[in-house]
């Protein structure tokens, strides 16, 4: 018996290992669809910020209720992922609590803690639920989260109420049964966080209590298992790519839009500074239509997107009305390249025009309220800009004004219709009023 | 008589053979707009007042294409930032100064990859060290001393290169009664012009983001909305006129705080 639940257990460990393994080499695939890219900045300061940011959480906390709600959440899974170390040793092995004996009386000092992160986890995880469904906050309500985003969001904190419910019946049925003095089940001391459910418990058969720590022994570690894989499928893969997206975001002032190295070799022969290069082809196209015209990082940005809608509750755009939500530019371009992924690149759509339209955007006014308020430095004006980019170089469209504009720069060297050399009558004028 | 007001330009210095200590970029809004060719004079006027050695481009001074780049239009913006370097490399420009932000964004972070490399200040720095050096005195008890001022961020100023403190230490060097809005800073709000939005029509939504932002400013009760960027100027002007408050709320730059001070 106990080599059938070590052999299904080693099953279940290597299934989800493999599903993980595809699901990832998909995903790293798709995010080296992407051109190439380099961060700006010592790698020395990136790690910085990466501590700060994706370890310390520290933009989590410009909204105080939910960064410490997140921070419980996040320390829980940390944390506890060491009993989870435990767990899956004692599912190989066959053995129960194989840390206990070797770590003494320290072992319930830990245990217990453990619990407590547990009831942290569960209290934070339902305050969000009420605060995502019951509560109008407006960005949980924007057209972009219905359907698979919103059920994603509440399915995610209902696992996680699950797993911790489990981890805590299965140490009541546990101490139930070390009370009864069951064969295997080591003395753990008082845990006083399960020592609660024991009543939900108490009064069956041992026979009953045994089954039923098994089944939450099971409940627990196969579902961390699919949630594992889960959170591959899913917006909750932030907790990963947190740490990458930070680390490889770029240090240089926000205002700086990237430099198109292939423009600047064509505007100088254009000027005359610079001679052709013999056979050096034209570049191909100019900003971006599809994510394999976007740079790496902006995919790997999609990726790292948790759909909080910081970026989105902020954004002037989207706050009066208008099409433009940067969270949906994120979902949109993990969409495009899933849709990509899977189908390839060649299946007659585009991200500019399939999943994004016009309109959104060209309603976006460059103020990056979106980069500054992301928690893991993700950048949805970076890739506005290129499908800009494409809209005006590639497809020359733009609005009619915007033709006024560009056509004024080029013959007035401004972007209104006056006339050159009258840029410095201001001069005369203040003159004579003095 | 007053004295008459010096207006150096970069080719009159350099046919004397002069350089100036810094060139004052004046921007195509500070060169056409009527609104801010008034905060192009005032500046010139303290310029003048603390006699310091600056000088324009005049009719040379041509558009940095930040509308341009913003819009989408890299070629445009690239033709105009090479021309526009040679001009400045010409005349051996190593210090600016300019009253808008989106050129002194572009000109600080952008030239350098085009070969452009200048120490650029945006005006309310470059006013917050003449105060701090005592260069430029504010008058005691002066106009605006106890009045309460807003500040509203220009996003290419604040968010884009984290300059947040600098007009604000010039609002309290007037002693003034600096009041800030519900989003500020890190936070502000933008005015809508930006991203080349100030060349067209905004698109559908339920409000202008001006209103927006101008519904918020007076619910500071400020008397005055302290602007430092000409895109900023026109779109809480218009705002504070929708909202007809214009008799009671003033929208003014930096500089004409000073200036009037």
């Amino acid at each position: 018996m106990a080599y059938l639940e070590q052999i299904g257990f080693l099953i279940l460990l290597g299934i989800s290992g493999w599903l993980i393994y595809k699901r990832v080499s998909f995903i790293k695939r798709n995010i080296n669809m992407g051109q190439s890219y380099k961060p700006k900045g010592p790698s020395s300061e990136r790690f910085k910020k990466m501590m700060l940011l994706a370890f310390g959480q520290k933009k989590m906390f410009d909204k105080p209720v939910a960064g410490i709600m997140h921070f419980l959440i996040y320390i829980g899974f940390v944390l506890i992922n060491i009993e989870v170390l435990e767990i899956i040793l004692d599912g190989i092995f066959g053995t129960h609590r194989l840390f206990a004996p070797v770590l003494g009386s320290f072992y319930s000092t830990l245990i217990n803690f453990f619990e407590i992160l547990a009831l942290g986890v569960i209290v934070s995880c339902l305050i969000f639920l009420i605060r995502r469904n019951v509560l109008s906050i407006d960005r949980f309500h924007k057209s972009e989260m219905t359907a698979w985003p919103k059920l994603d969001a509440n399915l995610i904190l209902i696992i996680e109420i699950v797993l911790m419910f489990a981890i805590l019946s299965m140490n009541a049925n546990d101490q139930i049964l070390q009370n009864a003095g069951a064969e295997h089940y080591t003395e753990t001391g008082s845990l006083f966080i399960s020592e609660m459910l024991i009543p939900l418990y108490n009064g069956m058969s041992v026979e009953m209590n045994l089954l039923l720590e098994r089944f939450f022994w099971w409940i627990h570690i196969a579902g961390i298992f699919a949630f594992a894989v889960y959170v591959t499928y899913s917006k909750h893969l932030h907790i990963f790519m947190a740490f990458p997206n930070t680390y490889f975001s770029n240090l240089s002032a926000k205002g700086k839009i990237k430099n198109m190295d292939d423009v600047s070799n064509e505007v100088k022969i254009m000027l005359g500074m610079q001679q052709p290069e013999g056979d050096a082809p034209p570049p191909s196209s100019f900003g971006a239509k599809d994510v394999n015209q976007l740079s790496w990082k902006n995919l790997m940005d999609a990726y790292s997107c948790t759909e909080c809608g910081r970026c989105t509750a902020e954004c002037p755009a989207n706050i009066t009305g208008k099409k433009l939500s940067p969270r949906k530019i994120m979902m949109d371009t993990r969409d495009r390249m899933e849709d990509a992924g899977k189908h390839g690149l060649e299946n007659g759509k585009f991200l500019l025009g399939d999943f994004i339209k016009e309109e959104e955007i060209m309603a976006c006014t460059s103020c990056n309220a979106c980069v500054e308020a992301c928690p893991v430095s993700i950048n949805p004006l970076e890739i506005i800009l290129e499908l800009r980019r494409y809209k005006v170089m590639e497809e020359s469209k733009t609005p009619p004004e915007w033709t006024a504009m560009m056509t004024n720069i080029e013959n007035n060297f401004a972007p209104w219709a006056f006339s050159p050399s009258d840029r410095f009558n201001w001069a005369n004028e203040l003159k004579s009023e003095n | 008589m007053p004295e008459e007001i010096k207006i150096p330009t970069m080719a009159e210095l350099a046919a004397e053979g002069r350089n100036p200590e810094i060139l004052f970029w004046v921007g195509c809004a500070g060169s056409f707009d009527d609104r801010y060719k008034k905060v192009t004079k005032a500046i010139i006027r303290i310029l003048n007042k603390l006699d310091i050695n600056f000088a324009v481009l005049g009719t040379e001074e041509s558009c940095t294409g930040d509308p341009a780049r913003r819009a989408g239009n890299e070629f445009l913006f690239q033709m105009q930032a090479m021309s526009n370097i040679q001009v400045l490399d010409g005349y051996g420009i190593k210090k600016i100064v300019t009253a808008c932000p989106h050129c002194f964004n572009t000109l600080k972070n952008e030239y350098p990859d085009l070969g452009g490399n200048y120490e650029v200040l945006h005006h309310s720095q470059y006013l917050q060290t003449l105060i701090k050096d005592g260069k430029l005195k504010i008058a005691e008890g002066g106009k605006f001393k106890g009045q309460k001022i807003t500040f509203h961020d220009s996003c290419y100023l604040g968010r884009a290169n984290g300059v947040y403190e600098a007009p604000r230490a010039v609002i309290e060097a007037l002693d003034a009664d600096l009041v800030e809005m519900k989003r500020c800073k890190t936070k502000g709000l933008c005015c809508g012009a930006g991203g080349a939005q100030m060349f067209k029509d905004a698109e559908a939504g339920n409000k202008e983001i001006n209103i927006e932002r101008t519904e918020e400013a007076l619910e500071t009760g400020a008397e005055v909305i302290a602007a430092a960027c000409p895109f900023c100027m026109t779109m809480m002007s218009d705002g504070v006129k929708n909202k007809e408050k214009e008799k009671t709320v003033k929208v003014l730059d930096l500089a004409e705080l000073i200036d009037l001070n």
